[in-house]
């Protein structure tokens, strides 16, 4: 029984946030991996305050919080290996080098979004940075990851695909399904429960029977670990095991992801659901940006290289915004493009 | 020409597709040759021909059978998905509506979903009310998906073909009697573009619209009526939706008189649609009310005898013809 072996060996310890005995990453990516975060962060703050200016309309779900997920599995992909994930998505397209002026810009509505304005929030895609959406029904994003594994086991090109989802979509009927099909046809998925720890405003207490969704595949023999899901560290090895067990052929693989989102399920969700100190705690004692940048300072950056980029990030977030505010609303004709390959107005 | 049921022609289309290309893969339950090749047989040899990689049998998995071909579709594959029955649609409509209907709009035409979904129905042989639904306005009714119900084999395999080529979403609606019936099908490429109707029959006095299986009995009603001196225009829609108005409402313009025949339920049917769209465009050119022939508002009942009694028939298309004459 390799598989069973792989199973429990690959299972560290993860008790509670941050007592993971993390791997150190080395320098240079360490501090890739931080500019990546803070990038995110930065990005979804000035979202946020556009949301509140009514710069950005319908829903809007911000990954604050969450970063060292997205940005600690990327860091473990190649060129060419796929990403999908729900609504929950702008971390995953900067993560995956997409332009935060054009998802900027999509936010707004605007003619120079990824989906010329018809898409928004949840709904972007990148062929070029093999980002596929952008999902707003939950746990559909699964079936639709399976397939893109499906098409690279066809094509024999050695790529795996990520599918992110989090843990109030883990108990959808599709996503079982796509385990047992991945799992039976051995397809290289890589699929990563972001376990926020609230779907909405329900905590997975209270809505999973499931104590450890690491373990949701073991029906289906899917190895599956819980990751310390804010620290990018013990992300990318955890990733690094997942992609080499995959992409050697093995089939699919499970990680639960322990993680936290520090804003409300989305903008318009106050999350009275919890206390502000179970926030302020996570914040002060878990937060995945400042755990980094202590590791930066402490492996001999300078403080002021880090500030340095800092206010670098801040511009480019800065340029992404003010470009998306002065950019064209969408033109009226563009209602009619791209409903089917070619399409006229009725 | 050859003589063949619908199911070989059907068959002929997808293997020449995968010949001609690659990217075309089929996926559903009972698929591949050592599943027997589809339960009708659709898909029989190919797994052989093609290889197990590019046929995959798959487990009764709906919402996961639809969600691979999506996902295969955006990765640029075509993949031919095959839901058993229509009304089994009903578990991977979120897929088909909320995902590859919408993609390339969403994703402002960066994503195209060249999806095929093959599903089989039709009432008229005792299968009851899970088995025998005609869904098609449901489906025409979403943007961005098309839907396309073949009436004959020549049709079968040249209409799937297409499909199969499609940049967009296309469901290819196969009825469980047809794929028995036999007739003469093109060797060799084979390719009827989607989004045109067929004129079977010019006529001069009223245009007859259906499509699907009700085809047969419009065709036989149209040559009796002949033989009696009531010139009857036959438009078989082929698809669905995108719907070809045009070659309706010129068929209108010129009869004065319409009739539509279907088979699924008559309230809020395709039939509905049509009726509008002509009323829209030549009301006041119309000699008669349009008719409209379709099931009853009813599940499909399991006893031949009352099954027969909600189908269309010969008799009621011509009185429904007559009607409109006067």
């Amino acid at each position: 029984m390799a598989r069973a072996k792989t199973n429990k060996a690959a299972r560290p310890d993860v008790g509670a946030f941050g007592t993971a005995a993390a791997p150190a990453l080395p320098r240079d990516k360490l501090l890739h991996a931080w500019r990546q975060m803070l990038l995110i962060r930065r990005f979804e703050e000035k979202a946020g305050q556009l949301y509140g200016m009514g710069l950005i309309g319908g829903f809007c779900h911000l990954y604050i919080g969450q970063e060292a997920v997205v940005v600690g599995v990327q860091l473990a992909l190649s060129d060419g290996d796929e990403v999908i994930t729900s609504y929950r998505d702008h971390g995953h397209m900067l993560a995956t080098g997409m332009d935060p002026r054009g998802v900027m810009a999509e936010l707004t509505g605007r003619a120079t979004g990824y989906s010329r304005g018809k898409g928004g929030s949840m709904h972007m895609f990148s062929l070029e940075k093999k980002f596929f959406g952008g999902h707003g029904i939950v746990g559909a994003q699964v079936s639709i990851g399976t397939g893109l594994a499906f098409s690279n086991l066809y094509r024999a090109n050695d790529r795996v695909c990520v599918t992110y989802l989090g843990e109030g979509a883990s108990n959808q009927g599709q996503v079982f399904e796509s385990f047992n099909l991945a799992a039976l046809l051995k397809l290289p998925c890589i699929y990563v429960i972001e376990n926020n720890r609230y779907g909405m405003g329900t905590s997975v207490d209270r809505a999973s029977a499931s104590r450890d969704l690491s373990q949701n595949g073991a029906p289906w023999r899917i190895p599956g670990v819980q990751v310390d899901g804010m620290d990018v560290a013990a992300v990318h090895a955890a990733a690094q095991t997942a992609v080499a067990y995959c992409r050697a052929g093995n089939g699919p693989y499970l990680m639960e992801m322990k993680t936290y989102r520090y804003r409300g399920h989305s903008m318009s969700d106050p999350a009275k659901y919890r206390t502000r100190e179970e926030v302020q705690s996570m914040r002060e004692h878990h937060d995945p940006i400042d755990h980094a940048r202590a590791a930066l300072l402490a492996a001999g950056v300078a403080e002021d290289e880090l500030k340095r980029m800092e206010a670098e990030t801040r511009a480019i977030v800065q340029d992404a915004a003010d470009a998306a505010q002065s950019a064209p609303e969408p033109d009226p004709a563009e209602l009619w493009t791209d409903v089917l390959a070619e399409s006229a107005p009725p | 020409m050859i003589k063949v049921t619908a199911a070989e022609a059907a068959r002929m289309a997808i293997e020449e597709a995968m010949a001609a290309d690659p990217t075309v893969i089929a996926l559903g339950e009972e698929v591949a040759d050592p599943e027997g090749g589809g339960i009708r047989k659709v898909t029989k040899g190919l797994s052989t021909r093609f290889g197990a990689d590019r046929v995959k049998s798959t487990p009764i998995s709906e919402q996961a059978i639809m969600g691979a071909a999506v996902g295969a579709a955006i990765a640029g594959m075509r993949p031919v998905a095959e839901i058993m029955l229509m009304n089994f649609m009903t578990l991977a409509l979120d897929q088909l509506v909320n995902h590859a209907a919408k993609i390339r709009y969403m994703s402002g035409g960066a994503t195209s979903v060249p999806l095929t979904v093959r599903t089989m129905t039709g009432a008229g042989r005792s299968l009851g009310g899970q088995h025998s639904d005609m869904v098609e306005a449901w489906l025409a009714h979403t943007p961005g998906l098309k839907v396309v119900v073949p009436s004959t084999p020549a049709d079968y395999k040249g209409l799937l073909y297409s499909c199969i080529f499609d940049d967009d979403p296309c469901v290819f609606v196969e009825n469980s009697i047809h794929l028995s019936a036999r007739g003469d099908v093109p060797v060799g490429l084979h390719a009827i573009p989607l989004g045109k109707a067929h004129i079977v029959r010019p006529g001069a006095d009223v245009t007859i619209i259906s499509y699907g299986r009700p085809m047969d009995d419009v065709k036989k009603v149209a040559e009796s009526l002949g033989e009696e001196g009531i010139s009857v225009e036959v438009i078989d829609l082929r698809t669905i939706s995108p719907l070809d108005e045009a070659a309706i409402l010129n068929s209108v313009a010129k009869t004065k008189r319409a009739v539509i025949v279907h088979e699924a339920v008559r309230s809020f049917g395709v039939g509905a649609e049509i009726a509008a769209r002509i009323h829209e465009h030549l009301f006041g050119e119309l000699a008669a009310p349009v008719q409209r022939l379709g099931m009853p508002y009813t599940p499909v009942p399991f006893s031949s005898a009352l099954e027969k009694t909600i189908l269309w028939s010969p008799e009621k298309i011509t009185a429904a013809i007559r009607k409109t004459l006067g």
